[in-house]
């Protein structure tokens, strides 16, 4: 006894959480895949973007009193007639379009963000359940799933937020255009999460440990939370940065139909739709440069996503 | 060891049957016009375990040992049958020793938290001070370290991970324990490290043990007694000592030439032929008789029960029953 007390007087060494991830076989795929570094960077830009953009662009594109109609219709910088002040040109209404990417991009990823949150709640909960109850209760909840998955997520989205938009009162629809989206969107996309997490419960519900926990008297719910869900999120995390992109390219598809963001808050989506109406008068500028922009982002997300997949796959280790 | 005499009965299983469904699913069993099939795991098993000793069940893969741990632990129900707790102060606190230590502790929690669990989950400490020293000590108690308490399942090995398995179920404060092959995933070894580990608590918290193992070797070395089982059901049991010196049944007279001796390697061992039949399917009165160069009529049509013989075993055997006088029964082999 006297021995193991003098062993047990050294610390076993605690380390940093910043240590471990460096140390983490993650870190090392990660700066040895240049083209999952390269997404990163980029992703991190665009964010760091869209939540600096007040300080980055001097005008507020969407407050009317720092518009100037003498301003409108300008072409890029690096053109004849471009000004540098307005770095990729302005639209009819002498808005920047450099500021309406950056705004339109912060909302963009807060819907994307807010999406895949609410997704993977849902998908998280029903899955848990699904997988740790089985039987009916997984039955009953899976079959909801492949119905929802049996319709396209755009019809889905586009059923429900017409529908939401006949339900709500006029002065309501703009400021509600971002939640009902995200609901929208989430409603088909935490069939996904879900599948994931009930195949992974189903798993590791099997597994000894689990049986233990049982056993010692843990009950279900704390099972449920604290044994089977981390073991559980590896897969789920691929499957939330894939969806990321996926949820902002279908916020843009809606906002470009007219269905999502309305002009005075306008997303990626938004803008390429209000580009698009100029662009056969020759102002290419203000649909291009969005959906350049557009492009990059999801392209970053996705190249993050398969790199994470990979890189989280222990048979390619 | 031997079994004290007059000791407290501290589980009894009576008549257990463990059925499991195990059909088709119902739209296939109505196009392919299939019946219903049922396993019987475990069918018709009785057996006592007196406080501070341990039972040992063998037998091959597939014989329902693993179902009746399930079960004396509750996570199965009995189908029909029940278990029972006879002593004071009803159901003890029962704890299972699992097979594998890789999927026994889950990977993303600290050894420190994996034998805090039960501390925690159950009230049995107040505070966190006292939960820490009471891990320390049960560290100490199974051969590990304080220190081992920081680190993650994966920095063990599999003989230290199933130390910790240990130290979580006497976390509980459990009186008994059921082991499901707790060394067969160990390298031999390791193995008597742990069954060394596991006599030695025995001895000083006077633990009761339910052995589970198809290792012979083994199960001498843990066992007062000893319950030998084929295709769910037990067809010997009785004292450790006397079924290693003097097997009854066919089978575990089979089952005790396999062991490896070290004096006579080379022995001239009767091969074991054939598997264990299928328990969806079992085949008609015994169901050893495929196997078994004793079967006689008799054994195809009737099912043999387990019977007391004179000297204390309990026997399941038409030819080995010592109580039926031999000339009734007729050898296959002399009727060919």
């Amino acid at each position: 006894m006297q021995q193991h007390n003098q062993i047990a007087a050294v610390p076993y060494p605690q380390r940093s959480f910043l240590t471990r991830w460096r140390e983490s076989d993650l870190w090392w795929s990660l700066k040895h895949s240049p083209l999952a570094l390269g997404a990163a960077i980029v992703l991190l830009l665009i964010v760091l973007g869209a939540a600096f953009a007040p300080l980055l662009v001097s005008q507020n594109p969407f407050d009317m009193a720092q518009l100037d109609l003498l301003n409108a219709e300008l072409p890029p910088a690096w053109e004849v007639e471009g000004q540098k002040e307005f770095l990729l040109g302005t639209d009819n209404q002498g808005r920047d379009v450099l500021a309406a990417i950056l705004y339109g991009s912060r909302i963009s990823l807060l819907i994307g963000a807010a999406t895949v949150a609410l997704s993977f709640a849902i998908g998280i909960t029903v899955g848990l359940a699904a997988g740790y109850f089985g039987g009916r209760i997984d039955n009953f909840l899976m079959r909801i799933g492949d119905t929802i998955l049996s319709i396209p997520t755009i019809l889905v989205a586009i059923l429900v937020t017409s529908m939401f938009r006949q339900i709500l009162p006029a002065n309501l629809r703009e400021a509600m255009a971002a939640l009902i989206l995200v609901l929208a969107i989430s409603m088909t996309s935490w069939v996904q999460y879900a599948r994931t997490v009930r195949a992974a419960t189903l798993v590791e519900r099997r597994k000894e440990y689990v049986q233990a926990a049982t056993l010692i008297g843990v009950r279900p719910l704390k099972i449920m939370l604290s044994h089977i869900l981390p073991n559980t999120l590896t897969p789920v995390m691929v499957t939330a940065t894939l969806n990321l992109g996926l949820a902002i390219l279908v916020e843009a598809t809606l906002s470009f139909l007219g269905l999502g963001m309305p002009a005075t808050q306008p997303s990626l989506g938004t803008l390429i739709r209000i580009g698009n109406q100029y662009l056969f008068s020759g102002q290419w500028w203000v649909i291009l440069f969005p959906s350049v922009y557009l492009c990059i982002l999801v392209l970053a997300v996705n190249l993050l996503g398969d790199w994470l997949r990979d890189a989280l796959n222990p048979r390619l280790k | 060891m031997a079994t004290p005499e007059n000791a407290e009965i501290m589980v009894v299983a009576d008549k257990v049957t463990c059925l499991f469904d195990v059909s088709a699913p119902l739209l296939n069993r109505l196009i392919e016009r299939q019946p219903r099939r049922t396993l019987r795991a475990v069918d018709g098993v009785s057996f006592e375990v007196k406080r501070g000793t341990t039972v040992s069940l063998v037998g091959e893969s597939g014989c329902g040992k693993s179902t009746m741990a399930r079960l004396l632990v509750g996570l199965h129900r009995p189908t029909s049958g029940e278990i029972r707790f006879p002593g004071e102060g009803g159901r003890p606190r029962v704890q299972m020793i699992f097979q594998d230590p890789y999927a026994s502790l889950n990977p993303r929690w600290r050894v420190r938290d994996i034998i805090a669990e039960p501390i925690r989950t159950l009230n049995l400490r107040s505070g966190e001070d006292a939960t820490r020293d009471r891990v320390d000590e049960l560290l100490v108690l199974v051969g590990l370290s304080p220190r081992d308490g920081e680190k993650y399942p994966h920095e063990f090995s599999g003989g230290q991970r199933q130390r910790i398995s240990i130290a979580r179920a006497l976390a509980t404060e459990a009186e008994f324990l059921v082991c499901d092959e707790p060394t067969s995933a160990l390298d031999v070894s390791v193995q008597a490290q742990i069954l060394n580990l596991m006599r030695k608590l025995q001895q000083e918290l006077g633990l009761t043990y339910v052995f589970i193992s198809h290792n012979l070797s083994v199960v001498r070395h843990m066992s007062d007694r000893v319950a030998v089982m084929y295709l769910g059901r037990i067809v010997e049991e009785g004292e450790a000592n006397a079924i290693f010196a003097n097997p009854q049944h066919p089978y575990t007279k089979l089952l005790i030439d396999t062991i490896p001796n070290l004096e006579d390697p080379n022995r001239d061992r009767k091969p074991l032929g054939g598997e264990v039949p299928s328990p969806i399917n079992p085949p008609p009165g015994c169901a050893f008789n495929p196997r078994c160069g004793l079967a006689t009529d008799r054994c195809w049509k009737e099912r043999p029960e387990l019977m007391r013989q004179s000297d204390g075993q309990n026997v399941a055997c038409f030819v080995a029953d010592t109580r039926i006088p031999f000339e009734e029964t007729v050898l296959v082999s002399e009727e060919v």
